[in-house]
């Protein structure tokens, strides 16, 4: 099965994500081409040729030097129109949120999106995605003619496990075809807006607080264990945006990653918003009052029950 | 400025999912529903700017009859007036098809911006904005957490600020009419008030049938609980007895403490 890989990269560097991408590919049979849109991006394009592909594309235009969804829209669809393989993937960064839907429309083609699996079954790929917020995974198929389009959640493959070539695939430079003028979105620099004071990423030890924390007056309760376990303060994204916890102490896709040797999740449910940015802990405990809460299926240790009664219990054992 | 803001009925997240028989969707006829929350945020920005530049807020959504109460609930909080596109088959239906009926419900009323949720709590595609703006050929932006209005010039346009990956941000300019995907948290959601309830039932609600649906694109063929990728010790006994567990394996057995 053809496949065609769109990769991603951001002030030249290649996005991780780009090599589960290529990853997921190569499992689907291939021959697998690689298509890096940019602006003088020839020798990222050279350093994915390192995978064992059948060619890397740096398809360049001026006008793809800064992102936007009009321009990759513009120079992407007649290349995969030409191209014409069974299958296009992308890994599903918020920079492919932004602009696959349009090129799937643009091309009238059916897309599946943030699939965390695929396989081949008779000739057609079924690709497994999660709904109703990770409770149930569903298998889907796409309809109507190829190329079907797909992308993959961050972390659904390993970029690690991208076969490498012997040699060197091929590379080619080709010039997109964009209009300038008819880019409608005019995108300014990107920047930080935290001052990222917090570093999680360096903490042995993270509780991290959800939903179920239920109100401000509660935080000081999951502050009291993470002093007694000697961790830091973290939150899913619904508690920072309520301005419960800094922004700079939130976990996921839109916050920080984190892999700690203990992570305690107290009422959070495990969203995959949230999952991706811990999933990669070493020890992962869990309290919740809801026994089917997705987060338990990542747990390592976990507790089914109330944690405004279940957290004072652990911070009166620890203290023994 | 004329606004659109579509808006999804969804089951609760408290609601428990359950599987039926043909296991290709969940047992939803006891669920319980409410307002996608990424929607209530696209809600309550489109009543700020309206706020702030006048205008109309008319609420949108696609899906049974059930979405009523969705559509009155964005009444009570401010909208103007609402289009419900109405048919069965979207319940269930693929992005393409949902974003199809939306925009044959909001081409005619020429629109100077639509708002939605960045993605929906059920399905979670994230296309159905994106699918949307491109229906209606006009420009878009997503997973925005600002939004300004430039009125100044003679053809009004758009600053919107954009969140990406890892704690970066950035700020994109595009003219109007455009579709914006709107961000969880962007602003601080306001609730029906007691007054705002009972003018609702005075605000117009326009019933239209749902376009023929178009060939279905994503079709699902089997829903299944995930299998667990991890084998969970699930500590049980009293709050006290677990918490005395699991501080007892996490120093002697994992001996992370």
């Amino acid at each position: 099965m053809t496949v065609l890989v769109i990769a991603e990269e951001r002030g030249g560097v290649i996005n991780r994500a780009s090599w589960e991408s290529i990853a997921a590919a190569q499992q689907l049979g291939g021959p697998v081409t690689v298509l890096l849109p940019g602006a003088g991006v020839a020798a990222m394009a050279a350093a994915l040729a390192a995978a064992d592909v059948a060619e890397v594309v740096a398809l360049e235009h001026e006008a793809l030097g800064a992102y936007t969804p009009d321009g990759f829209v513009q120079a992407l669809a007649p290349v995969i129109a030409a191209a014409a393989p069974a299958l296009v993937v992308a890994a599903h960064t918020y920079q492919a949120r932004d602009f696959v839907p349009a090129l799937a429309a643009r091309l009238d083609r059916a897309l599946v999106t943030d699939a965390i699996g695929a396989r081949v079954d008779n000739g057609r790929v079924v690709f497994t995605r999660q709904m109703f917020q990770g409770k149930v995974n569903a298998d889907v198929v796409l309809e109507g003619p190829p190329p079907h389009v797909a992308t993959f959640q961050i972390g659904a493959f390993r970029g690690d496990a991208v076969r490498k070539g012997g040699a060197a695939a091929a590379v080619r430079t080709a010039v997109a075809a964009v209009d300038r003028a008819t880019i409608r979105q005019r995108p300014e620099t990107p920047f930080r807006e935290a001052k990222q004071a917090v570093d999680l990423t360096q903490a042995d030890r993270i509780v991290s607080i959800g939903r179920g924390i239920k109100g401000a007056e509660h935080i000081p309760l999951a502050q009291q264990l993470a002093t007694a376990l000697g961790a830091e303060l973290a939150a899913s994204r619904p508690i920072c945006d309520a301005g419960w916890v800094p922004m700079e102490r939130q976990i996921g896709s839109s916050g920080q990653t984190v892999a700690p040797k203990l992570y305690v999740a107290l009422g959070i449910s495990g969203a995959i918003q949230h999952v991706v940015g811990m999933k990669g802990a070493r020890t992962i405990v869990a309290v919740n009052k809801d026994a089917d809460a997705p987060i338990f299926e990542i747990a390592d240790y976990g507790i089914v029950g109330d944690l405004f009664e279940v957290v004072p219990a652990i911070i009166a054992a620890l203290s023994r | 400025m004329k606004i659109a803001v579509c808006i999804k009925q969804v089951v609760t997240r408290e609601w428990q999912v359950r599987i039926d028989d043909a296991k290709t969707w969940v047992r939803d006829r006891d669920a319980s529903w409410e307002l996608n929350e990424p929607d209530a945020y696209a809600l309550e920005e489109a009543l700020r700017l309206k706020e702030k530049h006048g205008g109309e807020v008319i609420a949108v959504s696609a899906g049974p009859a059930r979405v009523s109460q969705v559509i009155r609930e964005a009444l009570a909080r401010g909208a103007d007036r609402a289009i419900q596109v109405e048919g069965d088959a979207l319940a269930t239906a693929d992005a393409w098809a949902t974003a199809d009926a939306l925009a044959a419900a909001i081409k005619d009323e020429h629109v100077d911006l639509v708002l939605t949720g960045l993605q929906s709590d059920d399905q979670g595609f994230a296309q159905v904005g994106v699918v949307l703006a491109e229906r209606l050929g006009v420009a878009h932006s997503t997973i925005i957490m600002e939004v300004e209005v430039d009125a100044s010039n003679a053809a009004p346009g758009l600053r919107v600020k954009r969140e990406l990956e890892g704690g970066w941000f950035q700020w994109i300019a595009m003219p109007l009419p455009a579709v914006l995907t709107i961000q969880s948290g962007i602003n601080q959601l306001r609730y029906a008030t007691l007054k705002g309830i009972m003018a609702a039932k005075k605000k117009a609600v326009r019933v239209v049938a749902a376009p023929a649906a178009p060939a279905t694109r994503q079709r699902i063929t089997a829903i299944r609980v995930p299998e667990k990728s991890k084998a969970t010790r699930v500590i049980g006994g009293s709050p006290t007895e677990a918490a005395k567990e699991l501080v007892r394996v996490l120093r002697d057995e994992v001996r992370v403490l």
